[in-house]
């Protein structure tokens, strides 16, 4: 139930939030913290975005490297073809993943549980084939980019997209906080529970399903799009690659899917130790320690920390408390 | 049957038939149900009683023949607009929203079929809610999730979320199996009561002390067919009705 109280305080939430990540781009010297930042924030804005379709309407979507890739080549084509500024690539990219959402929701939204899963690993493997024989994009090579000069009131192109991925954070995070609150929220979680009985009570669960795959796919593309001016380099099988998909499912199911403040602090706890361990360790062992916190995870927690946080929402999770 | 006033019936299934492969479950069944009604639905295992109301509530579409509803045709709706219209149902194995607690479960049928406003009346839903389960005698178990309940607290939660939507026709498919003889006539009392302020029923059940006290007339189907209808008497007195179903 949400009052007036949590809405201000959200808000209030969200504007310090933005403030402090825009004082630290004036502030802080070192690239470096904008460089791990980036990537937090990209897998906590990925993570709620994923959670929409995957936690809220308990649909599990194993092609989050598609709609990250599409978002990624989406912004590729527009900055090849015309130049585009970085918000039209986002927004491009936004576009193409709620088209795409809405193509694999009308194609597979009728199938259930394991069988849908299972067709959105298809879709990512089918877009993945043909960007690798799309030449104007560079192909199985890949390609290289040249950023533009940086905007104004920043000083590297890596503090800008570091700012533009919080902004996508919170576009993601109100929208999921937006949905869980109204009546679309308790109609996702209805019909995750049981089909026929929400459909017998009125809920238009084809409607509804819809309507999480585009925006859930929507949020992903925008989330993936900055990408590829942040490695200012682009190939199919590291913008679709399927750890994208394992870490934002494995994020989201760590911090809890019934709230959106679940897979905001998933991402953050895998993704601040991913960030430490590739610093100290390798970049490799990020796959092992996820699989590891994932299996503690499940036989520990298995509603996410939110389960162990808020036991009110123990239950919204689903299954048995 | 002549009628004082000619109204329009509130159902009407018009020579309905549905086949699943080979057998068919449902032959060129006719029949309708007044306003008002309390409408008893027999039948051995199989014979298609939960068939018909799936094809009522729309889980099912039917091969042939119409289903008609207020005056009108509803055969090709999906389940959730037919709910808006005024249908509303319980099932022979509850289906509870197992992770919302019992008021969540009303406030579901409230927001999709009754209430349109989105933000900021949580409140007065949830007098709505409290209000049908207060009627229900399940208001002490509002806010208990739908895991606690037992048996007859979930047949009653299934009624309750039913009634939440407003419903014109509300279809009880066996809401008394597996109950004690007490509770059976908890949930009769309700059904009946709940007859009584113009929502029209249809009970199906095995029951048969419960039929008769409940219902105002009778069908009994087998292997798909209507083979009696009419007052329960009549209908339990029909020799082809005890040869079905009681097995005499």
């Amino acid at each position: 139930m949400t009052t007036r109280r949590d809405s201000m305080v959200f808000w209030l939430g969200v504007i310090v939030f933005l403030a402090a990540v825009a004082a630290m781009t004036q502030i802080v010297r070192n690239e470096y913290p904008f460089f791990a930042g980036y990537v937090i924030l990209q897998f906590i804005a990925l993570a709620v975005a994923w959670s929409i379709l995957g936690g809220y309407a308990g649909y599990v979507n194993f092609g989050t490297n598609a709609f990250f890739g599409v978002g990624v080549y989406t912004a590729v084509a527009l900055f090849k073809a015309f130049g585009a500024p970085l918000a039209v690539q986002i927004a491009a990219a936004a576009v193409v993943g709620m088209l795409l959402g809405l193509a694999l929701g009308l194609l597979t939204l009728r199938m259930r549980g394991i069988f849908f899963s299972i067709a959105t690993i298809a879709l990512a493997i089918i877009i993945e084939t043909s960007v690798m024989n799309w030449r104007f994009v560079g192909g199985a090579a890949g390609i290289q980019l040249q950023r533009p000069a940086v905007m104004p009131p920043f000083d590297s192109y890596v503090k800008m997209l570091c700012f533009v991925q919080a902004l996508l954070v919170v576009i993601a995070v109100g929208t999921a906080r937006y949905i869980q609150n109204s009546r679309i929220g308790r109609g996702l979680q209805a019909l995750r529970d049981d089909e026929l009985a929400a459909e017998c009570t009125g809920v238009p669960t084809l409607r509804l399903k819809l309507l999480a795959c585009v925006i859930s796919g929507a949020l992903i593309s925008a989330a993936g799009a900055p990408a590829a001016m942040y490695l200012q380099y682009a190939d199919p099988s590291s913008a679709f690659n399927l750890n994208y998909s394992v870490s934002v499912l494995a994020m989201s199911l760590i911090g809890g899917t019934a709230h959106w403040i679940g897979p905001v602090l998933g991402a953050i706890v895998l993704g601040v130790t991913q960030q430490l361990l590739a610093v100290t360790i390798s970049s490799e062992v990020n796959v092992l320690v996820l699989g590891i916190m994932l299996v503690l995870f499940v036989v520990g927690a298995p509603k996410g920390i939110i389960g162990l946080l808020l036991p009110r929402y123990r239950l919204r999770a689903g299954g048995k408390p | 049957m002549t009628l004082l006033t000619p109204e329009p019936p509130l159902l009407r299934i018009g020579a309905v038939t549905k086949t699943f492969g080979g057998f068919t479950a449902l032959d060129n069944i006719s029949v309708e149900v007044r306003k008002g009604e309390r409408f008893g639905l027999i039948g051995p295992n199989g014979s298609g009683k939960t068939t018909l109301i799936n094809c009522i509530s729309g889980a099912l579409i039917p091969q042939n023949g119409k289903v008609v509803f207020c005056g009108e045709d509803i055969t090709e709706l999906p389940p959730h607009m037919r709910a808006r219209r005024g249908i509303a149902r319980s099932f022979q194995i509850p289906r509870p929203f197992r992770s919302m607690t019992v008021v969540e479960n009303l406030m579901v049928a409230l927001d999709f079929t009754v209430a349109r406003d989105v933000a900021g009346s949580a409140l007065p839903e949830r007098d709505a809610a409290m209000s049908i389960l207060t009627r229900m005698g399940l208001a002490s178990k509002a806010d208990a999730p739908t895991e606690t309940l037992s048996q007859v607290e979930l047949r009653k939660m299934e009624l309750a979320r039913a009634m939440a939507a407003r419903p014109k026709l509300l279809i009880s498919d066996e809401a008394m199996a597996g109950l004690s003889s007490s509770e059976v006539d908890e949930v009769l009392d309700l059904l009946i009561s709940l007859g009584e302020e113009d929502v029209t029923i249809i009970m199906i059940e095995h029951i048969m002390q419960a039929v008769m006290r409940f219902s105002e007339r009778v069908m009994c189907l087998d292997a798909g067919k209507i083979i009696a209808i009419g007052a329960p008497e009549e209908v339990m007195a029909n020799q082809r009705v005890q040869e079905a179903y009681l097995g005499v």
